[in-house]
């Protein structure tokens, strides 16, 4: 009769021992942005690997996202006659949504599951225990300067992808359906505000940023140092990370409706 | 803050001592009540069959584990309440040497060496040149600088690791296993290179270990750990003398004795199902 509660308290334990460690780590990845900013080499090279070794992916996905944006767009809007608002369509869609969105799942696939393996990998070659004992504390100087890299680099990427994703959506529309060219800009200019539209996009994308690099990197500190470990942890980044962005960015939208 | 001397000027008393430390988790206790202690300068091997709790010992010489209760004091400090930047202070004073030397994959020979030199001193790039190369020509390496971890072999890539857990010239060095997996040769260069290390750089240097031949060939002090606890402790050539029957079974090498050669398990006949009546070899 007792086995029950037993496991169900045992079980909530656990979890609350998962979460609280969890949250500590996310405190000391925050505490080292200091260690971070007087070492700024260190962001950088990881700005490097993650940002700039994800801009093929972020790139190619931005312009076919525009490419279909305006065939379904230009699709439903003729029906009411106003073909020249694809532009504006185009433009609202990926900045307020796709974007952000769109690379920050592609940045947990790309750039995600790298750092989990890799931070997995370190750990299970003793290379985090080896800095330890060299007096070095490996949050501040591994794990850190990859949070703050991403905290960086997704906002850069997430404006990479809605940018080429805009100039996708042009080439569909005015060369290839020959939309005005001079309404499609004037109608996205008139109709997107920076600060509505953009900024909201670039909260998103900054938040995005820091789940998807703090989810990758908790599975890859906490993971169990054996192959088996590293691989089912590359895996759960993908998962989480994907299901925390989908999730936060509902919840963004509506607080973002309702201010 | 009061200021403590890193480097007091009287090196008196050992270097290490564990006083009646029991370690392990509350429902398995891996050691219980060892007591050692070791003098500057001198070699010590830990021996014992594989999971005795060698590597444990290890651990918590470098508090990677804590004692559930006793003592470790390095340098006449107790290190288990320290905070980690007092924790920190004192293992820039430890050099390890992990078994496979767990060296940065990402990073070259010489950045490997170099890492501890540049993440605790402020020294011109000229000078961690130099001392790098230093460092590597004392283990023979000098001429691998260039090369990345996945291009040298184990036994280099453990040179290496000890060229990196010197770096900082510390007191006292600690082995995981420095002979695992060499061939004859690297594993009669590694252990000289021990002893030499430590007698030219004034180290204090713990090994943790199975090869006995080579041990004992290098070691001033063998602890043989077995059982949860220090069974024997001497100079190596009391260790060869010992009556105790665990320790002759171990240093001759005999397969069976006091640590059984069989796991405990059901009765044989219990297991593949024989009758009573059968002979069982």
């Amino acid at each position: 009769m007792k086995a029950l509660p037993t496991a169900i308290g045992r079980g909530l334990r656990l979890k609350l021992v998962d979460w609280g460690w969890s949250a500590r780590l996310l405190g000391q990845l925050l505490l080292g942005l200091g260690a971070c900013l007087r070492r700024f080499v260190l962001v950088r090279e990881q700005i490097f690997y993650l940002g700039n070794r994800s801009l093929s992916i972020i790139g190619v996905s931005g312009l076919f996202v525009g490419f279909v944006l305006a065939l379904q767009g230009y699709y439903t809007l003729q029906r009411y006659g106003s073909a020249e608002a694809v532009g504006l369509l185009v433009a609202l869609s990926l900045v307020r949504e796709l974007g952000p969105v769109v690379a920050a799942l592609l940045f947990a696939g790309r750039a995600g599951t790298s750092l989990t393996a890799e931070i997995g990998l370190m750990k299970a070659g003793e290379q985090l225990s080896a800095m330890e004992m060299m007096a070095v504390d490996p949050i501040k100087r591994v794990l850190a300067p990859r949070f703050w890299a991403g905290f960086i680099a997704m906002p850069l990427l997430a404006a990479v992808f809605s940018a080429v994703g805009i100039v996708g959506g042009y080439l569909v529309a005015v060369p290839l359906i020959g939309v005005d060219a001079g309404s499609f800009w004037s109608q996205m200019q008139g109709g997107v505000d920076v600060f509505a539209d953009v900024g909201n996009g670039v909260i998103k994308s900054v938040v995005f940023g820091v789940t998807v690099s703090f989810v990758a990197l908790l599975q890859g500190y906490a993971c169990k140092p054996t192959p088996e470990g590293v691989s089912a942890a590359t895996t759960r980044t993908v998962v989480m990370s994907s299901l925390a962005v989908l999730a936060l960015d509902f919840m963004l939208t509506a607080m973002m409706f309702s201010i | 803050m009061a200021f403590t001397d890193p480097h007091p000027t009287t090196p008196a008393g050992p270097l290490i001592e564990v006083r009646d430390v029991t370690c392990g988790y509350a429902d398995r206790i891996i050691l219980s009540n060892v007591n050692l202690s070791l003098a500057r300068g001198k070699v010590l091997a830990l021996i014992g069959s594989s999971g005795g709790g060698k590597t444990t010992l290890l651990r918590l010489l470098t508090r990677q584990l804590r004692p559930l209760s006793g003592q470790v004091l390095f340098d006449g400090q107790d290190l288990a309440p320290m905070n980690q930047d007092q924790l920190y202070a004192q293992r820039r004073r430890m050099g390890m040497l992990f078994q496979f030397g767990a060296l940065f994959t990402d990073l070259s020979v010489f950045e490997n060496v170099a890492f501890p030199l540049r993440e605790h001193t402020q020294l011109s790039e000229s000078m961690i040149r130099d001392l790098v190369l230093m460092k590597l020509n004392a283990v023979g390496l000098r001429g691998a600088r260039d090369l990345m971890p996945n291009e040298i072999s184990g036994g280099m890539a453990r040179r290496v690791a000890l060229a990196r857990a010197i770096a900082l010239d510390p007191d006292l060095v600690l082995y995981d296993e420095p002979f695992a997996g060499l061939d004859p040769i690297s594993l009669g260069v590694t252990a000289r290179l021990i002893r030499d290390l430590n007698d030219a750089l004034g180290l204090t240097s713990v090994i943790v270990t199975h090869d006995l031949h080579e041990t004992f060939a290098i070691a001033d002090h063998v602890v043989m750990v077995a059982n949860g606890g220090v069974v024997a402790q001497g100079t190596p050539d009391e260790l060869r003398a010992s009556q105790d029957p665990l320790v002759h079974q171990f240093v001759n090498a005999q397969s069976d004795g006091p640590v059984r050669f069989h796991q405990p398990a059901p009765p044989v006949r219990a297991d593949f199902g024989l009758p009573e009546s059968e002979e069982v070899a």
